[in-house]
């Protein structure tokens, strides 16, 4: 049986739930006998690969660059999971919803900044005025809520999907889990 | 008072009125004064005073066509004119004895033959501030009666025979509610009445409150000699200021003729009533919301059981009836309850007032018999969608009913048939829609109204009502999707399923009626961005760009 | 004969149980280790039938009952856990977080809060309807306690907390519909207010929305128990 492809990707969130999914320790060398990691932050590969079997999205869609990022997962990719608070629900990034981002950008380059007081403008994505979560942009086909989600509910739900068992997830985790 | 001394009141109101050759009478209800039909009214009596003819100029309530107004009827050639200014009183008093006069005439004669008028039995004949003109109109006379020659019981079967059911909307049978309060126990009971009329375009409760004053509170007396209550309240919101001042002049006079108060015509029974203001919260025409606010407390509803009936006002027996099922109950218990069931369909009987508004060419108020037609009330009452348009729908029982499309007009109006359709019939609003109103935004209207006017007490209603009306504004904008629409309809289905109370119960009719004959507008909204009526704005669609910063 | 009139037999879930005549369905129901979910209902407190998550369906009818204040009559079937009435009891939570800032993951409440509990066991794994996103204040005026209006689900448990066990009502709600908020007194601050400091309501909030100022991070549990032993003392004076 040939290895089924997963990428990771990482939008607007903390990098915690990447971290959590590392948290797996020597279970990821039992997984790896089943999935190849072909695209991640923590591997080396540029480009989202044509054919992914399983992406699990990290983080919301904050920015016009992260819409971009998921709207192409989604249409490389056969299952795509929601993984951790940001992803499913908007979570700490979001938090910036009520006050909008022109605040925020104030907040952090002028009022806060000690020198070069000034708002990027370039190469730095345009944000979005409501952060939001990736399945209001794109069809997801699994919510791991958590923040992050333990190691052992990546362990048992990547487990589950790659052999196909029965996958409860409410009883793995819950929102900021 | 007896009721020899009635007739003598009523005997010496005729022999008054015989001194009179001529009747003038001008409507003097809300949408004639906002034309000014009170400068009118002036001129008039100035111009009857100047003339040698014996003049009778008298002011009263709402005639019906309000559109048309202000209006003015001449008796007894019973000749109405329509869109009288001041500027007309010389020619009107000088035509008197003579021909009319034609630039003023208007021919209504369909809009009114196909009416049957008991609510608005009086409405355009008395004037709402004089209880005489009611009592000669044999006003009170069904009071006095009951009170002389029927018991509580027997009061309470003939309403039963008659087959009235609530008017407010719900539809209820009035007898059994009655029956049901008579049979509670305690010595203290209340009547109220809600006069908390609040839908959109709704304007019946008020224009008898103000035409007819004294209609409601002998049906409101009766009901309290049937039921046992010695004490009543009429809760009137605060934007019905005439409303207002027109009770609290009939309830002086009332109290001052002892038709009110302790003792009335020599009998044991005492009953007074007092009216309280609503501020405005449309959730406090919901019965135990109103009777929260009555109590000094914030309007929001309560879970029903125990209903006003067994735990009302204060935890006392409550009879709570809306302003339309009080002004019915004089003439059932005068004509007795079989007159009444003679009149309209098998299971809605009587009389419906309805307000009509929109697109069509006579609004104002009408009162026809359950059961008519759709088609009859808008083609031939209304006469008609003006202005070369076409007729789109019709929406009926305010915020909570429902939109009826043109296939549906040849149906009857009755509670079980509009109910079948996906409206209700709701206290009586009829808002008329041409080619020109695109339905997405016309749920969306109301959806709004119903999330403004919610109370915030239950989740389903407080942030269902939110939710329905994100998801239209989107449709309505053009960034709705298909998924939006399934949001909307299982939305819908939770809201209308698990509201604390009615409001929130009917707040997705607007949504799910619509949905149902005019789906194909949704679908226009949102897969090819187009309004078919041109009402929506689609262009926030068009510069998504917009809601990106530079960062 | 007069002491069996009292007493009425029912069916819950298939579950024969016997009742008191005046027992609310939600009491039977936990009486016998029935889980009806619940929210703005605490025990102790007057019920308000507010929330929605505990209505029932009843056979024979196809309404919904609220089982906090229906009462159980004899010989009715209850059904507490269909299908119908699970979609509705995710919508209503639904509706609950998306219509505030519920930020589990930085809440005090965090592990403590019956919102999130219910979420997890009602099968809520994410919210299909769009975030409100309101701006809503946070009052810290009070030198013991906080009101964090993003986290109140206006459950009202503070207000009848407040007004019928310490008999003080420093809380109720002010707005309607959507904009409705918990305030103190005529919308003081509530550390100005006529606030007695007992913090019943803190103890009794479902969520995060009130919370103890010297609790830290998540360590937040709540305990509400105190109420039913609280008027069972006072009934017995």
């Amino acid at each position: 049986m040939s290895k089924l492809k997963v990428a990771t990707v990482w939008l607007d969130g903390c990098s915690g739930c990447h971290m959590s999914f590392l948290d797996m320790d020597e279970r990821i060398l039992e997984l790896a006998k089943l999935i190849d990691v072909v695209y991640s932050p923590l591997v080396d590969a540029k480009d989202f690969p044509d054919e992914v079997d399983i992406a699990l999205v990290e983080g919301a869609v904050a920015s016009e660059d992260d819409e971009k990022k998921i709207k192409k997962v989604r249409a490389h990719s056969k299952l795509l999971i929601a993984m951790g608070d940001c992803a499913v629900a908007g979570n700490v990034p979001s938090m910036r919803n009520p006050f909008g981002p022109e605040a925020i950008l104030e907040r952090a380059y002028i009022e806060n900044a000690s020198v070069q007081q000034q708002i990027p403008c370039v190469v730095v994505p345009k944000l979005l005025k409501i952060v939001r979560p990736i399945h209001e942009f794109v069809t997801v086909d699994v919510f791991l809520p958590g923040c992050p989600p333990s190691a052992d509910t990546f362990h048992t739900a990547l487990t589950a999907l790659v052999t196909g068992a029965p996958l409860d997830i409410s009883a793995l985790t819950r929102f900021g889990a | 008072m007896t009721i020899e001394e009635l007739e003598q009141v009523a005997k010496s109101v005729c022999q008054e009125n015989e001194k009179y050759d001529f009747e003038v009478n001008v409507c003097m209800d809300l949408a004639c004064m906002s034309q000014g039909a009170d400068r009118l009214r002036e001129a008039l009596e100035k111009a009857a005073g100047a003339s040698d003819k014996h003049v009778l100029v008298r002011r009263t309530g709402c005639m019906g066509p309000c559109s048309s107004g202000p209006l003015v009827r001449v008796d007894p050639e019973e000749t109405l004119y329509h869109h009288v200014n001041a500027g007309h009183a010389e020619a009107i008093v000088a035509s008197l004895g003579g021909a009319p006069v034609p630039e003023l005439q208007c021919d209504l004669n369909d809009h009114f033959d196909r009416q049957v008028r008991v609510v608005l039995e009086n409405a355009g004949h008395i004037d709402p501030e004089k209880i005489d003109d009611y009592i000669a109109r044999d006003g009170y006379k069904a009071l006095l009666t009951a009170l002389t020659e029927m018991t509580p019981s027997g009061v309470i079967h003939r309403i039963t025979e008659s087959g009235l059911r609530g008017r407010g909307g719900g539809g209820y049978p009035t007898g059994l509610k009655w029956g049901t309060v008579a049979k509670a126990g305690g010595e203290l009971k209340y009547v109220v009445c809600n006069g908390d009329e609040g839908d959109p375009g709704a304007f019946m409760d008020r224009s008898v409150m103000e035409g007819d004053p004294h209609r409601v509170i002998e049906g409101m007396a009766i009901a309290a000699y049937a039921v046992g209550a010695s004490k009543g309240f009429i809760y009137v919101r605060a934007e019905y200021p005439v409303a207002v001042s027109r009770l609290t002049t009939a309830l002086r006079d009332t109290r001052r003729r002892g038709l009110l108060g302790s003792g009335i015509c020599n009998t044991p029974f005492n009953f007074d009533v007092e009216i309280r203001l609503g501020a405005g919260a449309f959730v406090c025409g919901e019965e135990t919301a109103l009777l929260a606010s009555i109590e000094g407390r914030r309007g929001a509803p309560k879970p029903r059981p125990p209903y006003p009936a067994v735990s009302g006002l204060w935890g006392k027996p409550t009879l709570i009836n809306n302003v339309e099922t009080f002004a019915n109950i004089a003439p059932i218990v005068r004509n007795g309850g079989k007159w009444f069931a003679n009149m309209g369909s098998e299971r809605s009987k009587g009389t419906k007032v309805f307000a009509l508004t929109g697109k069509i060419a006579n609004t104002g108020l009408v009162e026809v018999p359950m059961g008519i037609k759709l088609r009859e009330i808008i083609e031939v009452i209304g006469g008609g969608v003006p202005d070369g348009h076409t007729f789109k729908a019709v929406q009926t029982g305010g915020p909570s009913g429902g939109c009826i499309p043109a296939e549906m007009l040849d149906l009857g109006v009755s509670y079980d048939a509009l109910m079948a359709v996906g409206s209700i019939m709701g206290s009586g609003g009829m808002i008329v829609m041409d080619d020109t109103s695109c339905m997405v935004n016309v749920a969306r209207f109301f959806v709004e109204f119903c999330m403004t006017e919610s109370c915030g007490k239950c989740i389903p209603c407080r942030a269902g009502t939110a939710q329905m009306f994100t998801l239209l504004s989107r449709i309505c904008e053009g960034s709705g999707t298909m998924e939006d629409l399934d949001l909307l309809v299982s939305l819908c289905n939770t809201i209308k399923e698990t509201s604390l109370c009615g409001l929130g119960m009917t707040a997705p009719n607007p949504v799910l009626s619509t949905l149902k004959y005019f789906k194909n507008e949704y679908i226009e909204h949102i897969v090819h961005k187009r309004c078919p009526a041109g009402v929506c704005n689609m262009e926030a669609h068009a510069s998504e760009v917009s809601k990106e910063v530079l960062a | 004969m007069s002491e069996s009139m009292g007493v009425k037999t029912l069916i819950i879930d298939g579950q024969e149980v016997s009742a008191r005549s005046g027992q609310t369905i939600l009491e039977v129901a936990r009486e016998n280790d029935i889980k009806i979910p619940t929210l703005c209902h605490i025990e102790g407190l007057g019920a308000v039938g507010a929330c929605r998550l505990c209505l029932v369906e009843v056979k024979g009818t196809s309404k919904l009952f609220p089982s906090c204040v229906a009462n159980i009559h004899e010989g009715m079937e209850v059904l507490t856990d269909t299908e119908r009435l699970r979609k509705h009891r995710r919508v209503i939570l639904e509706l609950l977080f998306a219509e505030r800032n519920h930020i589990c993951s930085v809440c005090v409440s965090n592990g403590h809060c019956e919102l999130q509990a219910l979420a997890q066991e009602q099968g809520v794994t994410h919210i299909s309807l769009p975030y409100r996103n309101p701006a809503l204040a946070v009052d810290a005026s009070h030198e013991r306690f906080t009101v964090d209006h993003n986290r109140c689900i206006l459950c009202t448990r503070c207000v009848r907390v407040c007004a019928e066990i310490e008999g003080a009502h420093v809380w109720d709600v002010m707005g309607r519909g959507i904009d409705s908020i918990v305030i103190t007194d005529l919308h003081d601050e509530w550390g100005a207010s006529s606030c007695t400091r007992c913090g019943k309501c803190v103890q009794v909030c479902p969520t995060g929305a009130l919370f103890d100022k010297s609790k830290i991070g998540s360590d937040h549990p709540k305990y509400p128990d105190f109420l039913p032993y609280l008027n069972l003392m006072r009934e017995a004076q």
